[in-house]
């Protein structure tokens, strides 16, 4: 559950291609001893208990009203409405959604630069650089979210921090930004921090996928006169697109599940940020059901944003397939 | 002007010097110019360590004075020392005694240590039996298994909270561990890793009189090993760091994980940050260890999900 949770990737879209790369093995004839029913079992019952029954619960869980763990009521829709209607509720969801497009038209495109970066150096010295270069990128990704956020709190002090200090060298402004305390700067900080912690991470997808396109198809359009962006445009980028997809959901999912890092970055507020400047929805959810004690309520914001996921990817995988038939 | 302006100018000055010198072959140029930008990208990333570092060991009283270490003329006891880690190991007071911070790296070690191995035993015990052998039900599992990886872990939440309100299951330590003992999303990795394992070799196995259970553990099992290793480093990296499910079912002191004590200790230590400083520097080396060991292992796995779709 909380294992690899925020790795979830689509399984499916990625077996065909597995299945023509490695001819080996056929899957074996049909066995008639009870050895793979065996095998299953610590799988079945692990997710008969902690999956298939939650999510039973969560779906009745979600029309009552909880006062912590013990005494509900039936209230119907009543959670539901109640959200379409709470400030809070939409504040929150308008900072993931804000959140969420950073990540994907900010984080993104810089990764898949920098992947570009790493993949075109030819030279000796930058080939061998390059693992070296992409364990460095990479490497914040060791730091959870939560000491991220310890560590930048700190980092975004007014005149004393280190970002604040090298912003004031590089353009002459922001030494003394109070980035946690002033509701305009709560986002751009949040936005700058996961750059700096995820970057890294769909870098390397990226590199991986510019490793497998094919270099001649590439020379081949130069040759016919394509600019260094046609090239790219027309050429690499359909050649990665089912890494871009991968990853674009992937970020998605990550951006919606936005929790501990303002959590800690924000920690003088709760993780709310001034004016629930940082508020997201789980940190919205972890607030009503844990805090708050609602869990109903809880499953209701759940709910949504389960909803508003499986909706999201599934528009992705369908601009994804129109763009393949044009 | 301040230096760092000064340096950049430079730095990047120095590209059409060198693009202007060779016009024509303007390679020398281009590299120069992709080193420069990666190079001040992997500073820009590596810059919040060194800080973190010297943050670490740095006396309260020169915290603020210089931003990373102290110049060495200023290097003494006096600028430079443990006193942030002794802080940080005094203990605190809880219901239960005292706990130190050591008591939270070791529980964070056990935790991630305990679901590491049990997800490894699990989610590869299933790979094997989806991946070489056919079985009644075998496709509708798959197709279950699938769509639950669609689902968000957080929706489940509230209902396993109440489960473990109602089988007064919170704040135990077996029960937290049991949530996260097996994946759908491991159980595919380590199915599409042994497909590929060569049928002939589990037919020798089971001529030579092997037992199912045998032939998964000493013939196939050591064939994954690559695999193995990196999902074993995901899923430390998640358990390690992970504070949603811990923060919600663990409650007493002793019980609870480092990233849920390192978050107390902002509150605690307002004014000496250097103590929650270090208390992270320490909470994220045993992760940067097994990395480094496990390093090629682990981006040829990260990426094997992805490049193959």
């Amino acid at each position: 559950m909380q294992g690899v949770v925020d790795l979830q990737s689509p399984a499916e879209a990625v077996e065909p291609e597995e299945a023509r790369r490695r001819p080996a093995a056929p899957p074996r004839r049909f066995y008639k001893g009870k050895a793979p029913y065996v095998f299953l079992v610590p799988y079945l019952l692990l997710t008969s208990v902690f999956f298939i029954y939650p999510f039973l619960r969560a779906v009745t869980l979600a029309f009552y009203q909880t006062n912590g763990p013990r005494s509900k009521v039936f209230v119907g829709f009543e959670n539901f409405t109640f959200l379409f209607h709470d400030a809070r509720f939409h504040s929150a969801l308008g900072n993931t959604v804000t959140y969420t497009l950073c990540s994907i038209f900010l984080q993104l495109p810089l990764a898949l630069a920098l992947a570009m970066l790493l993949n075109s150096g030819t030279s000796k010295l930058e080939v061998r650089l390059k693992g070296f270069f992409r364990l460095i990128l990479f490497s914040p990704n060791l730091v959870g979210p939560i000491f991220v956020g310890v560590m930048f709190g700190v980092l975004l002090t007014p005149r004393y921090g280190l970002l604040n200090r090298t912003l004031h060298a590089l353009v002459g402004w922001g030494l003394e930004q109070r980035w946690v305390d002033d509701p305009q700067l709560v986002m751009p900080a949040l936005v700058l921090v996961s750059l700096w912690l995820y970057v890294g991470f769909n870098m390397v997808y990226f590199l991986a996928a510019l490793q497998s396109v094919d270099k001649e198809l590439e020379q081949a359009a130069r040759m016919d006169g394509a600019n260094a962006w046609q090239v790219f445009w027309h050429v690499t980028l359909p050649a990665i697109r089912h890494v871009v997809v991968f990853v674009v959901i992937l970020s998605t999912v990550g951006s919606f599940n936005l929790f501990e890092l303002p959590l800690a970055l924000l920690n003088s507020t709760n993780g709310f940020g001034p004016d629930d400047s940082g508020l997201t929805v789980i940190t919205y959810l972890n607030e009503v059901a844990y805090r708050q004690g609602d869990l109903g309520l809880g499953s209701a914001v759940g709910w949504i944003v389960a909803i508003l996921i499986m909706v999201f990817s599934f528009v992705q995988f369908r601009v994804a397939r129109v763009a393949e038939n044009e | 002007m301040s230096t760092l302006q000064l340096t950049l100018l430079v730095l990047f000055g120095v590209f059409p010097l060198l693009y202007l010198r060779s016009p024509k072959r303007p390679k020398l140029a281009w590299s120069y110019l992709r080193g420069l930008l990666l190079t001040l990208a992997c500073i820009a990333v590596l810059s919040p360590f060194v800080w973190l570092v010297a943050a670490a060991f740095k006396d309260r009283s020169v915290m603020n004075e210089y931003t990373f270490f102290p110049p060495l003329d200023k290097w003494s006891s006096e600028t430079m020392n443990l006193k942030n880690f002794r802080r940080l190991f005094a203990g605190e007071m809880s219901v239960k005694g005292m706990v130190y911070y050591w008591q939270y790296l070791l529980n964070s070690a056990l935790y991630t240590t305990v679901s590491t191995v049990l997800q490894l035993f699990f989610s590869s015990l299933a790979g094997y039996a989806l991946s070489k052998y056919d079985f009644r039900g075998k496709r509708v599992l798959m197709a279950f298994m699938i769509g639950s990886t669609m689902i968000p872990g957080v929706l489940l939440l509230a209902p396993i909270y109440k489960m473990f309100v109602d089988f007064g299951l919170i704040d135990s330590v077996p029960g937290l561990l049991l949530t996260g003992a097996v994946s759908a999303y491991g159980i595919f990795l380590f199915r599409q890793a042994i497909v590929s394992v060569p049928n002939e070799i589990i037919d020798a196995g089971r001529i030579d009189g092997c037992s199912e259970f045998g032939i998964y553990f000493r013939l196939v099992m050591p064939l994954v090993k690559p695999m193995s290793a990196a999902f074993c480093m995901f899923v430390f990296l998640a358990q390690w760091n992970a504070f949603f499910a811990p923060n919600i079912f663990l409650q007493s002191q002793n019980n609870l994980t480092a990233p849920i004590a390192v978050r107390s200790y902002i509150g605690i230590y307002q004014a000496e940050y250097g103590v929650f400083l270090a208390g992270t520097l320490l909470a994220i080396i045993p992760p940067a260890i097994l990395f480094f060991a496990l390093q090629k292992e682990f981006v040829s796995g990260l990426s094997a999900g992805a490049v193959k779709g």
